[in-house]
C-alpha cells in the first residue's frame, strides 16, 4: 500500500506582504489535512514557513544561509496536532524566498525518504512571489533554477505552486514579479508542476485540491475508428461529483463507556406478503416485477439474463460530425477524459492528429461506447478536442454522454416574437439589458476569470468539514456559519455591483415588476399568453375554460375549502399569491377538513375523498416547502385511529404510500427518508392473531 | 421501492431530478383518439422515406401507436380510448351511426394502456376494412352527422373521473378540412351549427379538443372554414396553426408527435438578478434519462406483490432501534455525531432561490463543466407581472454579446453554480425544433474536476505532437466518415427497447421475444467503401509507419492476460516511465500475461 501514499511539504510564504490572505491559507491547509485524516490516514505532511524571523532549518545548521525559513512540523503522518498548527500559522516579519524554501522541502524529502520511497512526493508552494530571490553563488539564477528541477525529477517529486496575485498582493515590483514568475515557469516546463495564479480568496481556497483521488480508469483498450483501425486509449472521469461523506448510522445502546463497542448499526431488510404480514417470504420465492402499464410483469434473473441486452465491450466510432450539431445542453452527465494509452508514442500521436483536425474543422465524433464486459446498456456520445496548453502533457479528448430519443422530451414554447408588444422590451429597456450584461462581466479582459469552476470549492463540504474539525473538540458544538469567503460564490459580488451601481439602477429603473393580482391558474400548468402561437393557443382553450366552469366567473376567487371539491379549492387558494396569508389559510382549513371527513364518515364512506385531500396537502406542504402541518396531522390521525381502533383507513394510507414528508422532501421536516416511510409501517394496525 | 439491488442501468448515476418524472395518480390525462377514417383518409397520400408514399391514415395510426408505446413506459396512469369515425360498422356505447370504439379484452373503453392494447392495435389495418369499414358518414339527404357522432361519442367517453383530478383532451386526427363541403344551404348551416353547438359543450365542460390536421402536398388545410371555430382559434393563432402546407412526412409526424404531449413544469423559481427586482421562472426537464421503472418485488408463489421493511439491528447488542439513529464520521480516533438536523443545517447555505451572480463570454463554458442533464427555463409573468419582459431582454442581450450568465442556485440537495445559456428558438416546417429560453447547466466545483491527463507526463521530453502531415491525413479520414445530418436524438436505446419488447412479451404471455434493433452499432457498410478504407489507411500509415500490425498484435497478447492483478500492476507502473517496446523487450508483458 506504500505506493499510495502520499508525503507532502506544505511550502508556506508568511511574509508581511502574505498577512493578508494567511486566513485562507491557513483555511484551506487545516481542510487538506482535515480530508487526509478520513480518506488517507497514512499520508505524511511536512510543514515549512518562510518570510519568519526566526529560523530553523537543517539545511541552515549543516551548510549555512537559508535564513527566515522554519520547520514548523517534520514530515510525519497526518494527525490533528498538525491541523492546530496549521490553523495558527506565525505571521512573519521579513520577505521569504520562495527558491530558498523549494530546497529546504526538498531537502526534507530527499534525507527523510532517501531511495526508499518509491511513491508519491509532493511540494506545494503557496506565496505571491513578489520579492526577490537572492542571487545564486554560481550561475544565473535560471542555471540554478535549472539544477533544481533536474534534481526534482531525479527524486520522482511534484511540485504545485499557487501563486497569489492581483488584488491580493501589494502593487509590487513588475521587474521582480516577471522574473520570479518566469523562474517558476522553468519548473512547469521541466518538471511535473503545475503553477496556478488565483487572484481572489475563492479561487485560493479552490486552487489547492484538497482530497486526492486516485485516478481509475473507466475503459482501458481501444478506440476503434474501424475494423481495421483502433487506438489503444484509456478513459477516466474528468469531473464527477464529490459527494457529501455518507455517515454510518450510530447505535446508542451500548454504553458509551464501552471500550469494545463499535456502534455500528445493522440493517435487516424482511420481504412481507402485503395480504399477510405475518409471514417472511424466504429469498428464493421471490421474484422480482417489472411494470408495464398496469401489469406487473414477473422475470426472474434467469430469464432476464438469457433475454437482456448484452452488448460488447468496445468503443467505437460512429463517425464525425460538424460541432454545431452538438448543442452544448444535450450533455447528459459528467464528463470523461480520453487520453492515449501512457508512454504508447504512436497511440499519442493518432490522437494528437485527430484531436487537432477536429479542433481546425471545427468538428466532434460521435461514438458509441460499452465500458465493461457485462454491462447491459450502450451509451452513445460526443468526443470533442482538449489540446493541450502544456508541452509535457500530450493532447486529449473529452467525452460527453448524449440522450437518445426516449430521454428528450419535445415541448413546445410560444416564441418570444409571438407575445403582446407590452410583454416585449422596448428600446430603451434594450438598451439598458444590453449594458447590465455587457457590464456585470465576471471575466474581464487582463483579470482572473471569477468563479472559474475550476477554482471554486463547494461552501458545504468545506463548511462540513470545518463541522466535524470543531466537534471532534467540542461534541455539542453548533453548526458553524458558512463561511466568510465562500459565502460569495451563494451571493453576488458587493464590489462588482458596486462599480456598476449606475447600471444596476438603470436596469431597476427600466423595468417594472409587479405581483399579478388576479392570479388564476386552476393548477400547476404553464400559463399561456394570448397570442401564443397555435398549440398552445388550443390548450389555453382548455385551461381558460376549465376555470369558467369552476367559478362561472372569468376569474375564480376561492377563499374558502368547500365540500364539492375540496382538492381543487385548495389548491387554487395554496396558488393564490395576492396574500401570504392564503398557503397558511389553506393548509389550515384542508387540515380541518380532512378531520371533519374523517370524524363524519359513516362505514368508511369518506375516507377516500379524505385521502384525496390528504394527497393533496401534502403535495402543497412540499411545494410551499411546509412539512411541519402535514406531518404533525399525519401523527394526530395515527394516534386517533389506534384510540378509534379504525383500522380500514390506515390500510388505506399504507395502500396509497402516504408518507410522512421527510427531509429530502422539505429540508425543515424532522425525518429521514427512512423514518417518512417507516411511519407507514406503524400506522398499519398490528396483525391480530 | 428504494431498494432495487439489481438496477438495469446500475451503472447510471442517481439522478435527483428523477423523482420530478415519476408521473403520480394525481397528474394524469384522459385522452381520446379520434381518428377520421373516411376513404379520403386512405385515399391521400404523402411522400415518405424511400420515396414511398404513406396514406393519411396510416400515419396517424403510427402515430398514435408510438405515443401509446410512450405512455405505457413514462405516463402508464393516463388513461386513453381510441375510436374511429366514418366507419361503416359502429360500435359505442350511444349506438350512434358511423363511429367505431377500438378496444380489447380485459380493458375498460377509456383506461390505462395495456400490452394487450398496443399489440392489437400495431395491427389493426390489418383487419381495418374487414372488421371496421370505411364510409363517409355526412351525405346531402341523409340526416347523419359522423363529425358530431364522434364528439358526442368522445364526449361520453370522457364523463369519468373529474376535470380536477384529470386533463381531459380529444386529439382529433383528420384530413377533411370542409366535411359539410358535399352540403347545400340549410342542411349544412344546421348541420355546422350543432357540430359547433357540440364542441363547445364540450370545451366548457373543461375538455380540450385539439386538432392534428394532415396535409397533403398540393393542397392547403384550410382550418377557417370550420376547425376554427370548432376549435376556438382567434385570427392571430390562424395563421400560425399550420406552418405550411405541403411540408414532408417526417416533419409531420414529428409535429404530430410534439403535441400529443403536454409538458410539465417541474418547479416554479425566483429569480434574483439585482436587489430589488426578482422575477419568476418555470424549470422543466427537456432531456432526462429514461430507465425502465423501479423493481417491485413478488411472491414467486401467488405473483403478490411484497413489502420490505427495513430494521436496524444495534451491532453489539443485537437489540432493535426505534428512533432515528444519529450518523457517526470516525476522525481523529473518534466517533464524531452528528444528528441529521445537523446534517441538514450544514447543507443549507442559501434561500433556494436563484441569484445571479454575473454573466462570462461562451468560450468560458469548456466542455467538461458539466455534471448533470440540463434543465429548461421560461419565464411566467404569472405571478410577477414583467417577468417575461426583463427575461427577453436579457435573453437577446446574452445572445448579441454571446455571453451567458453565472448563478448560484440553491436547491436543498445540492447548492451549486449554474450556468444560464441562452438559446434561441429555431423552427423549421416540422414545428418548432429548440423553444426560446435559457438552459441551466449545472457546473462542477474544484472538488469535482479531476487532472487525471496530468498523471502521467513523467519524462523530462516533451509528449509527442502530430506534425502537419498527420493532421492532413487525420482530416482527410474526418471528411470521409461525416455523419451530415446527426442529430442529437436520433438512436433509440437498445437497453431499453429491448426490456420493454421482452416486458410486452411476457405480459401477453408470447413465445418469442421479438427483435429490436440496436440503432447505435457503427455503419460497417459505410465504412468499408474504398474511398474510407484508403483514407483511414493513410492516417494509420502517417502515424504508424509499418508497426502498426506489430503494436496490435501484442495488444491482442495483452488482451488475454486481462485480469485486475494486471491492471494493478500497470497502475503500478503508470506512475513511472515506462514504455511499451521496452517491457516487451524485458519479456514482462510475458509474464503479465502469464500472471
Amino acid at each position: 500500500m506504500a505506493r499510495n501514499k502520499e508525503k507532502l511539504v506544505l511550502l508556506l510564504d508568511v511574509g508581511p506582504s502574505m498577512h493578508g490572505v494567511l486566513p485562507e491559507v491557513e483555511k484551506v491547509c487545516s481542510m487538506l489535512v482535515e480530508k487526509k485524516l478520513i480518506f488517507n490516514k497514512d499520508d505524511e505532511v511536512g510543514v515549512v514557513v518562510f518570510g519568519t524571523e526566526e529560523t530553523n532549518n537543517e539545511l541552515m545548521d549543516e551548510v549555512g544561509g537559508y535564513e527566515n525559513i522554519v520547520v514548523l512540523q517534520d514530515i510525519k503522518v497526518v494527525d490533528g496536532d498538525l491541523i492546530d498548527i496549521l490553523k495558527k500559522l506565525p505571521r512573519g516579519t521579513v520577505d521569504g524566498d520562495f527558491l530558498d524554501a523549494i530546497v529546504v522541502g526538498m531537502d526534507m524529502l530527499i534525507k527523510k525518504y532517501k531511495g526508499i520511497y518509491k511513491g508519491k512526493k509532493r511540494l506545494c508552494l503557496i506565496t505571491n512571489a513578489i520579492h526577490p530571490t537572492k542571487d545564486s553563488l554560481e550561475g544565473s539564477k535560471e542555471d540554478q533554477v535549472g539544477t533544481l528541477a533536474v534534481q526534482m525529477t531525479a527524486q520522482g517529486m511534484k511540485m504545485e505552486s499557487i501563486v497569489v496575485r492581483g488584488i491580493l498582493s501589494q502593487d509590487a515590483n513588475k521587474r521582480i514579479m516577471d522574473e520570479n514568475d518566469r523562474l517558476l515557469s522553468i519548473f512547469s516546463k521541466k518538471t511535473r508542476s503545475r503553477t496556478v495564479y488565483v487572484d481572489s480568496p475563492i479561487s485560493l481556497l479552490g486552487a489547492l485540491k484538497t482530497r486526492r483521488v486516485t485516478p481509475v480508469t473507466v475503459f482501458r483498450g481501444h478506440l476503434e475508428l474501424s475494423q481495421q483501425m483502433k487506438i489503444k486509449v484509456w478513459v477516466y472521469k474528468k469531473t464527477q461529483e464529490e459527494k457529501f461523506p455518507t455517515l454510518k448510522k450510530y447505535s446508542e445502546k451500548a454504553p458509551s463507556t464501552s471500550k469494545f463497542a463499535t456502534h455500528q448499526v445493522m440493517v435487516d431488510y424482511e420481504y412481507k406478503s402485503v395480504d399477510d404480514s405475518s409471514t417472511v417470504v424466504p429469498p428464493e420465492q421471490r421474484i422480482k416485477g417489472y411494470r408495464y402499464g398496469p401489469q406487473v410483469v414477473p422475470i426472474s434473473d434467469a430469464e432476464r439474463d438469457a433475454v437482456k441486452f448484452k452488448p460488447e465491450k468496445g468503443v467505437k466510432l460512429l463517425g464525425f460530425t460538424d460541432a454545431s450539431n452538438i448543442i452544448r445542453h444535450y450533455y447528459m452527465k459528467d464528463v470523461y477524459l480520453f487520453i492515449a494509452e501512457p508512454g504508447n508514442t504512436r497511440a499519442i500521436l493518432a490522437v494528437s492528429a485527430i484531436a487537432r483536425a477536429m479542433k481546425e474543422m471545427n468538428k466532434v465524433a460521435i461514438l458509441r461506447c460499452v465500458w465493461r464486459q457485462g454491462q447491459q446498456n450502450v451509451v452513445v456520445g460526443v468526443l470533442t478536442p482538449n489540446i493541450s496548453q502544456n508541452n509535457k502533457i500530450p493532447d486529449s479528448f473529452y467525452f460527453n454522454v448524449l440522450p437518445f430519443i426516449e430521454d428528450v422530451r419535445e415541448y413546445q414554447f410560444p416564441s418570444f416574437n409571438s407575445f403582446p408588444a407590452s410583454w416585449l422590451p422596448n428600446e430603451q429597456q434594450q438598451m439598458a439589458a444590453d449594458e447590465f450584461v455587457q457590464m456585470l462581466n465576471l471575466a474581464p479582459s487582463g483579470k482572473e476569470e471569477a468563479l472559474l469552476p475550476e477554482f471554486t470549492p463547494n461552501p458545504v463540504l468545506e463548511r462540513f468539514y470545518h463541522h466535524l474539525e470543531l466537534k471532534s473538540k467540542q461534541p455539542d458544538a453548533a453548526v458553524p456559519p458558512l463561511d466568510e469567503t465562500l459565502k460569495r460564490i451563494t451571493e453576488p459580488d458587493l464590489e462588482l455591483d458596486f462599480e456598476n451601481k449606475s447600471v444596476l439602477d438603470s436596469l431597476c429603473k427600466h423595468f417594472e415588476l409587479k405581483e399579478n393580482s388576479k392570479k388564476s391558474a386552476r393548477r400547476l400548468l404553464p400559463e399561456k399568453p394570448s397570442g401564443s402561437n397555435g398549440e398552445d393557443g388550443n390548450g389555453n382553450v382548455s385551461d381558460a375554460r376549465a376555470v369558467d366552469s369552476i367559478g362561472q366567473e372569468p376569474v375564480v376567487k376561492i377563499e374558502k375549502i368547500g365540500d364539492l371539491t375540496p382538492v381543487q379549492d385548495f389548491e387554487v387558494m395554496m396558488t393564490r399569491r395576492d396574500n401570504p396569508e392564503w398557503v397558511g389559510k389553506a393548509i389550515r382549513e384542508m387540515r380541518d377538513k380532512i378531520l371533519s371527513l374523517l370524524t363524519n364518515s359513516h362505514g368508511g364512506d369518506n375516507y377516500l375523498v379524505a385521502v384525496e385531500c390528504i394527497i393533496a396537502l401534502r403535495k402543497g406542504c412540499i411545494l410551499e416547502q411546509e412539512p411541519g402541518p402535514y406531518n404533525n396531522l399525519m401523527r394526530y390521525l395515527y394516534r386517533y385511529c389506534q384510540e378509534k381502533e379504525i383500522s380500514t383507513f390506515p390500510k388505506l394510507l399504507a395502500s396509497m404510500d402516504v408518507t410522512l414528508i421527510s427531509k429530502s422532501e422539505a429540508v425543515d421536516s424532522n425525518f429521514t427518508d427512512d423514518e417518512a416511510r417507516r411511519f407507514l409501517d406503524k400506522i398499519k394496525p398490528e396483525p391480530k392473531d | 421501492m428504494d431498494l432495487d439491488p439489481e438496477d438495469v442501468f446500475k451503472d447510471e448515476e442517481d439522478d435527483p431530478d428523477n423523482e420530478f418524472f415519476q408521473q403520480s395518480e394525481s397528474s394524469k390525462e384522459y385522452v381520446v383518439y379520434l381518428v377520421d377514417a373516411s376513404p379520403k383518409m386512405f385515399n391521400t397520400t404523402c411522400p415518405g422515406k424511400d420515396q414511398k408514399d404513406e396514406i393519411h391514415f396510416h400515419v396517424s395510426i403510427s402515430c398514435i401507436a408510438e405515443s401509446l408505446k410512450t405512455q405505457i413506459i413514462c405516463r402508464s396512469y393516463d388513461e386513453v380510448a381510441i375510436c374511429f369515425f366514418n366507419t361503416r360498422e359502429k360500435k359505442n356505447l350511444q349506438d350512434l351511426n358511423g363511429v367505431f370504439v377500438f378496444n380489447v379484452a380485459e380493458r375498460e373503453q377509456l383506461d390505462r394502456p395495456t400490452a394487450r392494447l398496443i399489440k392489437e392495435f400495431d395491427c389493426i389495418e390489418e383487419s381495418f376494412m374487414r372488421e371496421i369499414g370505411s364510409q363517409y358518414g355526412i351525405v346531402p339527404g341523409s340526416r347523419e352527422n359522423s363529425l358530431y357522432n364522434a364528439l358526442w361519442v368522445a364526449q361520453a367517453l370522457l364523463r369519468k373521473g373529474s376535470i380536477k383530478t384529470a386533463d381531459k383532451r380529444i386529439l382529433l386526427f383528420t384530413n377533411e378540412d370542409d366535411p359539410f363541403g358535399s352540403l347545400q344551404g340549410a342542411a349544412k348551416a344546421d348541420m355546422t351549427r350543432t357540430t359547433l353547438q357540440r364542441a363547445k359543450d364540450i370545451q366548457d365542460l373543461g375538455i380540450s379538443i385539439e386538432l392534428l390536421p394532415l396535409i397533403r402536398l398540393d393542397e392547403e388545410f384550410n382550418v377557417s372554414v370550420l376547425y376554427s371555430d370548432l376549435i376556438g382559434l382567434d385570427s392571430e393563432d390562424l395563421a400560425q396553426f399550420i406552418p405550411s402546407a405541403g411540408q414532408k412526412l417526417e416533419d409531420m409526424k414529428d409535429q404530430l408527435r410534439k403535441r400529443m404531449f403536454t409538458k410539465r413544469i417541474i418547479r416554479r423559481i425566483t429569480f434574483h438578478i439585482v436587489k430589488g427586482l426578482s422575477i419568476q421562472l418555470n424549470t422543466y426537464a427537456l432531456i432526462r434519462p429514461t430507465v425502465p421503472g423501479a423493481i417491485t418485488w413478488l411472491d414467486s408463489v401467488t405473483n403478490r406483490p411484497l413489502k420490505i421493511e427495513r430494521s436496524l439491528i444495534c451491532e453489539d447488542t443485537g437489540s432493535l432501534i426505534q428512533e432515528p439513529p444519529k450518523r457517526f464520521q470516525p476522525y481523529r480516533n473518534e466517533n464524531v455525531k452528528f444528528s441529521m438536523d445537523e446534517i441538514s443545517e450544514i447543507k443549507r447555505i442559501s434561500t433556494g432561490h436563484l441569484r445571479l451572480l454575473g454573466f462570462k463570454p461562451l468560450c468560458c463554458l469548456k466542455d467538461y463543466h458539466n455534471l448533470r442533464p440540463s434543465t429548461f427555463v421560461y419565464p411566467s409573468d404569472q405571478e410577477v407581472v414583467g417577468s417575461s419582459c426583463i427575461f427577453i431582454a436579457l435573453h437577446r442581450s446574452m445572445l448579441r454579446l454571446k455571453r451567458f450568465a453565472v448563478a448560484f442556485y440553491g436547491g436543498s440537495s445540492r447548492p451549486q453554480l449554474v450556468a444560464l445559456v441562452a438559446r434561441d428558438e429555431i423552427t423549421t416546417a416540422g414545428g418548432q425544433m429548440e423553444p426560446p429560453g435559457m438552459h441551466m447547466i449545472y457546473l462542477p466545483y474544484s472538488d469535482d474536476i479531476r487532472d487525471a491527463e496530468e498523471i502521467f507526463p513523467d519524462t523530462e521530453d516533451d509528449a509527442p505532437r502530430a506534425d502537419k502531415d498527420q493532421i492532413q491525413k487525420a482530416a482527410a479520414l474526418i471528411k470521409r466518415i461525416e455523419m451530415k445530418d446527426f442529430s442529437v436524438f436520433q438512436f433509440a436505446n437498445p437497453a431499453l427497447q429491448r426490456h420493454y419488447a421482452v416486458l410486452q412479451a411476457l405480459a401477453l404471455e408470447e413465445d418469442d421475444i421479438p427483435e429490436t434493433i440496436d440503432e447505435t452499432v457503427p455503419d460497417e457498410e459505410g465504412l468499408a467503401r474504398p474511398a474510407v478504407v484508403k483514407a483511414i489507411e493513410e492516417f494509420k500509415l502517417s502515424v504508424y509507419g509499418d508497426n502498426y500490425d506489430e503494436e496490435n498484435d501484442h495488444l491482442g497478447k495483452e488482451k488475454v492476460g486481462g485480469a485486475s492483478r494486471k491492471r494493478k500492476e500497470i497502475a503500478e507502473n503508470a506512475a513511472k516511465d515506462y514504455d511499451w517496446a521496452d517491457l516487451a523487450d524485458n519479456g514482462q508483458i510475458l509474464l503479465e500475461t502469464l500472471g
